[in-house]
């Protein structure tokens, strides 16, 4: 499904490098975790995934489904079905977040040239989905995460994961700041998304979210490239010892 | 239950500025209707005010109302302190009189107004003929309808073509009609209240626009009534280098209450068209009047060739206690916006509120604001102005709040937000205020931010484009003001949002 080779990544404004051959391959129905040491490089690569400007990819490339990701536009890499959940959900004043879920959605539908969605179907739909995550009438109908607690705004990035349906779902510290019963949700949240054509590419500090979601591959991140790879013994052991022996390991 | 309307409409909005913003092209309103039309000579001199007099049927007083005002318009000249920036404008190459020559006769029904005018308005989107009135006649009226109503006054270059709900209005009490059919009908009430808000030479366009306006709305709600449904009048231009002056006069009686909407389109010209409106509002004991302004004449192509000359005086006297207006405003369109909408606060605990949204996109530029004129003691003023500036556009509010020294214990609150898309636009904003006594308030507070690119990238990555991202994150800097709209006004305002930011990304 998602498949990146050799990335290399650089700040267009200045001469920072970020990335520095990153590969990866994440195989239908998976769920891939990246860890790794704060300044690795993890949400630079979620967002040049997505499209974000500000970054130059110097060499190496990605792929979703084959079709080459950096040449889109962050739509229609959303079109497509690749979804971030924002490390750093952003707030819009005075847009209720019911009506840009609605515009999303139907955005979406369009570009693919699905009907969109009548008010009534999308409203059931938002309904259950909200209910499930236990997001209140109250935060559909106030500006989009605008005065979210922390924890409000990961499990709004989930409801907007569940009505959009994406293919590749790429979650950014989804966990970081969740308490326990509201990690639960969001962890239950996924694991009912998932399927034998979605994918996970799950960035986390901790191996709490891992126990709930199980992963397929542990990938560790450090200076812009994957220094190692392995199954989900390995989050057990980043937990218990920290990055020290793996980095020294890598040289 | 009502939660879920409430969400349902507001979610229906939003979609229709995305699919208005996808299906049409940069100004929708830009065709020209094809009709005859019997022009007075150009320019402007005493014998085309009296022919403008005569055409309109009007008594002696009011022939020399207008030559009054023409006396006084040579002795001025044309005011220059805005931030404006355009060529001299020949008054003497325009036309001051053009109707279409079906209207020669007056038609006495919408029945035998030309067809093809008709048809104009329907494209724009206007129930002229409301539809139960087009297939039925007379008993259609007294059918409920399912829609909320609203009463139209079309007004086409110079002439005004007829009003509906006439006789429902009347059952009321209302007035409503073309103001050359008041002069005639109901003198004593023009005479009365015209020129008494915004005087005779109050100001170089006004002046002009006394002597020479052809045609425009009057109302006139009794004392106690609240109006039935909602007044409105839309305005159109179509003959080339015609100038439009309409003029407006709303008189609200004590404890009477009426909301009207305002509408205007042009059609594409290459050459600039001058529009002086003047709108008087008066407003007695405990009355409330709504007065909300959809501005969307041709603003000019992406060149800044062509557009309208926007030059109006608008103005309200809450002239007794507790009397209470509201602006609401939404200027997308016009190559020049020069134009003040004011509250004259002058009966004790007299309320005064002006909520704008002002666009401009590529070459137009916008100077509006408001002014509150706090005279008797307790009144109360909110201004929210938001402007937005896209292309290369000029953006400037403008407001002055006045407390005089009877004004005691009065207040202002003042909220005054600029949005810039991309860098080679500006934004300007220059409040005064005169505090006269010591027991007033007022408080000022002002913004000015770009547009984010991270909400801008959050939307995108949601699957919207680059324009429905800017679109619904504008709309959302808006909100405040579209909600002070009538919700029928409200939807028209947001597609407009959308549309007259086109281009104005990537
Ligand atoms: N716009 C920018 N300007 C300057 N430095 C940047 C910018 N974007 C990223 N960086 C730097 O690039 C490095 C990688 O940042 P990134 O946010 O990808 O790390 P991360 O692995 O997600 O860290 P964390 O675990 O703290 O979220 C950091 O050193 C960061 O300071
Ligand atoms: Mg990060």
């Amino acid at each position: 499904m998602l498949k990146i080779n050799n990335l290399h990544v650089k700040l267009e404004e200045e001469d920072k490098q970020i990335l520095n051959g990153l590969s990866l391959e994440v195989p239908a129905g998976q769920v891939h975790a990246i860890m790794g040491p704060n300044g690795s490089g993890k949400s630079t690569l979620s967002y040049v995934l997505s499209g974000r400007d500000g970054y130059e990819v110097t060499e190496g490339g990605a792929t979703l489904d084959g079709r080459d990701l950096l040449a889109m536009e962050p739509e229609e890499r959303a079109a497509a079905g690749l979804f971030l959940a924002f490390q750093y959900p952003v707030e819009i004043p005075g847009v209720g977040n019911m009506t840009f879920l609605r515009t999303a959605v139907n955005a979406q539908r369009k570009a693919r040239g699905e009907e969109e969605l009548s008010s009534g179907e999308f409203l059931k739909l938002v309904r259950a989905k909200a209910k499930d995550l236990q997001i209140d009438a109250d935060m559909l109908k106030r500006p989009v995460n605008v005065g979210f607690s922390g924890g409000e705004k990961k499990r709004n990035e989930i409801l907007q994961m569940a009505m959009l349906e994406p293919r590749m779902c790429i979650m950014d510290e989804t966990d970081s700041g969740l308490d326990v019963d509201a990690m639960r949700l969001v962890a239950d949240g996924v694991n009912a998304l998932r399927s034998a054509d979605r994918s996970f590419l799950v960035i986390t500090h901790y191996q709490r979210l891992l126990n709930h979601i199980q992963p397929d591959v542990v990938h560790i991140l450090s200076n812009g490239r994957i220094i190692k790879t392995g199954g989900p013994e390995l989050a057990l052991q980043v937990e218990e010892e920290g990055y020290g022996d793996i980095l020294s390991e890598a040289g | 239950m009502t939660e879920i309307t409430d969400l349902d409409v507001r979610d229906g909005v939003d979609r229709e500025t995305v699919e208005t913003v996808q299906n049409m092209g940069s100004y929708k309103y830009g065709w020209n209707t094809e009709i005859e039309m019997d022009f007075a000579p150009k320019g402007v001199n005493e014998d085309i005010v009296r022919l403008i007099s005569q055409k309109n049927e009007e008594p002696e007083w009011m022939t020399e109302w207008r030559l009054d005002a023409y006396r006084r318009w040579v002795t001025m000249s044309e005011p220059r302190w805005a931030m404006l920036n355009y060529p001299d404008i020949d008054y003497q190459d325009q036309y001051y009189y053009a109707r279409p020559k079906s209207m020669e006769v007056k038609p006495k029904s919408l029945d035998e107004v030309d067809p093809t005018l008709l048809a104009t308005y329907e494209k724009l989107g206007i129930p002229l003929k409301e539809q139960m009135i087009l297939a039925g006649v007379e008993g259609a009226e007294e059918t409920p309808a399912e829609a909320r109503k609203v009463a139209v006054d079309a007004v086409f270059d110079s002439v005004s073509l007829g009003t509906t709900f006439k006789d429902e209005l009347a059952k009321a009490g209302v007035i409503f009609c073309p103001i050359s059919e008041a002069i005639r009908e109901h003198p004593e009430l023009v005479k009365k209240y015209l020129g008494s808000v915004v005087p005779q030479s109050d100001n170089f366009f006004a002046t002009l626009n006394s002597a020479v306006f052809s045609d425009g709305s009057f109302v006139y709600v009794p004392p106690g009534v609240r109006c039935p449904m909602e007044l409105s009048t839309y305005f159109r231009i179509n003959a080339e280098n015609t100038g439009q002056f309409e003029r407006t006069l709303i008189i609200a009686d004590k404890g009477s209450y009426v909301s009207y909407l305002e509408g205007c389109t042009a059609p594409k010209r290459d050459t600039h068209q001058l529009h002086a409106a003047v709108v008087e509002i008066v407003i007695l004991e405990d009355a409330e009047v709504k007065y909300s302004t959809v501005q969307n004449w041709y603003p000019g192509d992406e060149e800044g060739k062509g557009g309208i000359y926007n030059f109006v005086t608008k103005r309200a006297d809450c002239r007794e206690a507790r009397a209470k207006v509201m602006w609401t405003q939404v200027e997308t369109g016009s190559a020049i916006t020069w134009k003040y909408p004011s509250c004259i606060l002058r009966g004790e605990e007299a309320q005064g509120e002006f909520y704008s949204i002002a666009i401009a996109n590529n070459f137009q530029q916008a100077d509006t604001g408001t002014k509150m004129i706090h005279l008797g003691r307790n009144t109360r003023s909110r201004i929210v102005s938001k402007g937005i500036s896209a292309g290369q556009a000029q953006n400037t509010y403008r407001g002055l709040v006045s407390m005089h020294p009877r004004a005691t214990n009065s207040r202002n609150y003042t909220q005054c937000d600029s949005l810039l898309i991309g860098d080679k636009c500006g934004a300007h904003t220059v409040p005064y205020i005169e505090v006269k006594n010591t027991s007033s308030r007022v408080e000022h507070e002002a913004t000015t931010s770009k547009v984010d690119d991270d909400q801008l990238f959050y939307c995108r990555s949601r699957g919207m484009d680059e324009e429905e991202a800017v679109a619904l994150v504008v709309n959302g800097f808006c909100r405040e003001v579209l909600q002070a709209l009538p919700m029928e006004f409200a939807m028209e305002a947001q597609s407009l949002v959308a549309i007259s930011l086109e281009g104005s990304v990537g």
